[in-house]
């Protein structure tokens, strides 16, 4: 019985990954209680951000294209979550749909053109559209994005389907799931089935013959076009998929919060989502969501920390070692955090270019190495 | 008026542009922390004007009624009037500081980080890069704080010039006397900097690197020494550029990154590796941004003025791929 199990792991057939995967994502709030991270704001952020790098790594993990204009589907998608609330209906379902469904085709817009070249052309071309629609959404578009007050509820929004079926209640109505509310835990489940939804749609990517394919580009294009297949139509199809999780992973960000800025939009919000991806491990199935996980979780304590916390965390040293290691460390906490960011980020560029899970699998590698050497050293000696 | 509006920005661009493209040709590195060389060299001029105007607090004279203070800079104690006019004339002076400044953390850079990131993939240098690139942001945030700090031109400049009378269009034409002096500035270093290419052994040879890397080391000549020099003067031109501006642009900790987005969109549209491509497309940006931001065209075509260097660069990039003038062979595949 043990030993069917352990070969039903080692096989890690689609059904045994998924099923794990689920049982990891729901059972966060437990595991993730003694660290800390026990609250809801902070774990829909993960499973959010997961969404988005997981779409992310579908394209540069699997194609090698750099985009640096991802967070435009992100902002998308929460406009037209927002859009869906404010005019048809409360329903998360719809707005969910409306979201993927316009930055899929803002997606296919955008990839078609871009797709056109590769290389560093294709992360300036993604850079320059995010940047005219994060400019777009501060001047020309403000009837649509609500300019820098961001795009929020209101009182008076048609939303059609709700008033038809029942009268407008009293104040600003909540997003919901047929009558589940998205707040606190109630949202983090939806997000968490949602995550494992697109999870699966990932690996089933991944482990497909399309997934191959964009595997290949990344190897070596020239040889795939040599030997007669067209690459652009996999590439602008990878962008697309990426860009419709993002869209899905803005939608979200609107559900449990119904609020959207154009903020979300900039380029260094590309960056996150990069850097996430890298530091976890560009191309692993799991990697991005490891990266989520370290960089929103690293988030949130370090730009909590202040100066006294930091006295009382360095008080058992003397008065004059208390001072420095406070004077030291406070530029990398608070509001610095982003300092601390950049030079992990650094580092891992640097020694680990793939990332925590490459760096994972090199000490497994070690570790079997050492543990051969000691058999084969134990054999001699007999 | 509009043109040399945009001349002046181009020029920023310009000198942004060139470094990058002096970077990317030789050493074969895409430098994402290059617009952040811009912002510390702004940031030498403000760190300079800081020092000059230390201020010793003493009592004001004119007022008896209560202990007031004026801060009185040393300088001026020290030399009375000379004093002030040094203080009058911090932002040119402190290139003088600016450029050894520069120059020393370009050659910390390149021996630092950049090196061993030749060999690495293209992603892999920009991501190293914009990596830096945060943290010198956000370590010139965490010693100048969020807010633009204002660091005025001389003030014997800070009028404008009578331009139109110059040139018969009318009295109110007129322009700021430091732009003027920055667009100067801009055209004297740009055309220093091919003069020094193309006319000193060493320019040539860096020239010929250019061309062929590989060919230049075979021929014995010390192409690692070579590149760690020009990465330098690559520093010193950005941030040369970014102290001039300084007066223009109050300088904040995130300015590096708004020059940086634009100043490679500008090397794309000039041509990776093409050092004329790279001006020559910088004074055409900064011209059409501020042409764009006229009330005739605003009104015709709302929005324009924000996106036009983007949806050029864009329509450049699709028609003719290798940038205005590319040369074959550039991060061709």
């Amino acid at each position: 019985m043990m030993k069917q199990l352990m070969n039903l792991l080692k096989k890690q057939s689609d059904l045994t990954t998924i099923l794990m995967f689920a049982a990891g994502v729901l059972t966060m709030p437990i595991w993730l209680d003694p660290i800390g991270a026990n609250y809801p704001d902070l774990l829909q952020k993960f499973v959010i951000f997961g969404i988005f790098a997981v779409g992310y790594n579908i394209l540069f993990g699997l194609t090698g294209y750099l985009s640096f204009g991802h967070a435009v589907f992100l902002g998308v998608g929460s406009y037209a979550a927002v859009w869906s609330f404010k005019l048809l209906t409360m329903n998360v379902l719809p707005a969910i749909l409306f979201a993927t469904l316009i930055s899929g085709l803002i997606a296919a817009a955008i990839g078609f053109v871009s797709m056109r070249r590769s290389g560093i052309y294709f992360s300036i071309l993604t850079l320059a559209f995010a940047q005219m629609f994060y400019n777009l959404a501060y001047s020309v578009l403000i009837p649509i994005t609500n300019g820098e007050t961001g795009l929020q509820l209101r009182m008076h929004d048609p939303r059609i389907i709700d008033n038809y079926f029942s009268d407008p209640l009293p104040g600003l109505p909540s997003t919901d799931f047929f009558g589940m509310s998205m707040n606190g835990y109630s949202g983090f489940y939806f997000c968490a089935v949602v995550l494992i939804l697109a999870f699966y749609i990932a690996m089933k990517i991944f482990r497909s013959p399309f997934g191959m394919k964009l595997k290949a580009i990344k190897s070596n294009q020239h040889r795939m076009r040599y030997t007669g297949s067209d690459t652009r139509p996999y590439l602008i199809t990878a962008f697309i998929i990426s860009g419709m999780f993002a869209g899905l992973a803005g939608a979200l960000l609107a559900v449990t919060d119904p609020l959207a800025g154009a903020e979300r939009m900039q380029w260094t919000a590309s960056g996150e989502v990069i850097l996430m991806t890298i530091l976890g491990g560009v191309g692993t199935l799991y990697g991005p969501l490891l990266g989520v996980g370290i960089i929103k979780y690293l988030e949130n304590i370090f730009s909590t920390i202040n100066e006294s916390v930091l006295q009382q965390f360095f008080s058992f040293l003397p008065q004059w070692g208390e001072n420095i290691m406070v004077s030291v460390v406070s530029p990398f906490v608070g509001e610095g955090w982003h300092l601390t960011l950049g030079v992990l980020f650094m580092i891992i560029i640097i020694f680990l270019p793939g990332g925590l899970m490459e760096g994972f699998s090199r000490i497994q590698k070690r570790y079997r190495k050492a543990k051969i050497k000691d058999n084969q050293s134990d054999s001699t000696k007999e | 008026m509009q043109l040399l509006n945009g001349l002046d920005k181009g020029g920023a661009y310009a000198l942004i542009a060139l470094g990058l493209t002096l970077v990317f040709g030789t050493l074969g590195v895409v430098n994402f922390a290059h617009g952040a060389l811009f912002l510390l060299g702004a940031f030498c001029a403000v760190t300079f004007q800081k020092i000059l105007t230390i201020s010793k607090k003493i009592l004001d004279p004119s007022i008896t009624y209560f202990d007031a203070y004026i801060e009185q800079p040393y300088l001026e104690i020290w030399f009375g009037e000379t004093g002030l006019a040094i203080i009058d004339y911090a932002v040119p002076l402190s290139i003088i500081v600016t450029i050894p400044t520069m120059l020393l953390i370009g050659l910390a850079m390149e021996r630092g980080l950049i090196r061993h990131f030749y060999k690495r993939t293209h992603a892999e240098q920009i991501l190293v890069t914009f990596g830096l690139a945060i943290v010198l942001q956000e370590v010139i945030r965490h010693f100048f704080g969020a807010n633009p700090i204002p660091t005025p031109a001389p003030d014997i400049v800070s009028g404008s010039a009578a331009v139109g009378t110059w040139i018969g269009l009318g009295e109110n034409f007129v322009y700021p006397w430091w732009r003027l002096i920055y667009l100067a500035v801009s055209t004297a270093i740009i055309s220093s900097v091919f003069a020094f290419l193309h006319l000193t052994t060493f320019g040539m040879v860096v020239r010929a690197g250019m061309y062929d890397r590989q060919m230049v080391a075979f021929l014995g000549i010390n192409v690692q020494r070579k590149f760690t020099i020009i990465f330098g003067l690559a520093a010193v031109v950005a941030g040369v550029a970014g102290a001039m501006y300084a007066p223009i642009l109050p300088p904040d900790y995130h300015m590096g990154m708004d020059f940086l987005v634009i100043s490679f969109v500008i090397v794309v549209v000039g041509g990776m590796g093409s050092l004329r491509g790279a001006v020559a497309a910088g004074f055409l940006l900064g011209i059409l941004q501020s042409l764009a931001s006229m009330t005739a065209v605003s009104s015709l075509l709302p929005g324009i003025d924000q996106i036009i260097i983007y949806l050029v660069a864009v329509i450049i990039l699709l028609t003719r791929p290798r940038g205005l003038m590319g040369r074959k062979g550039v991060m061709e595949d």
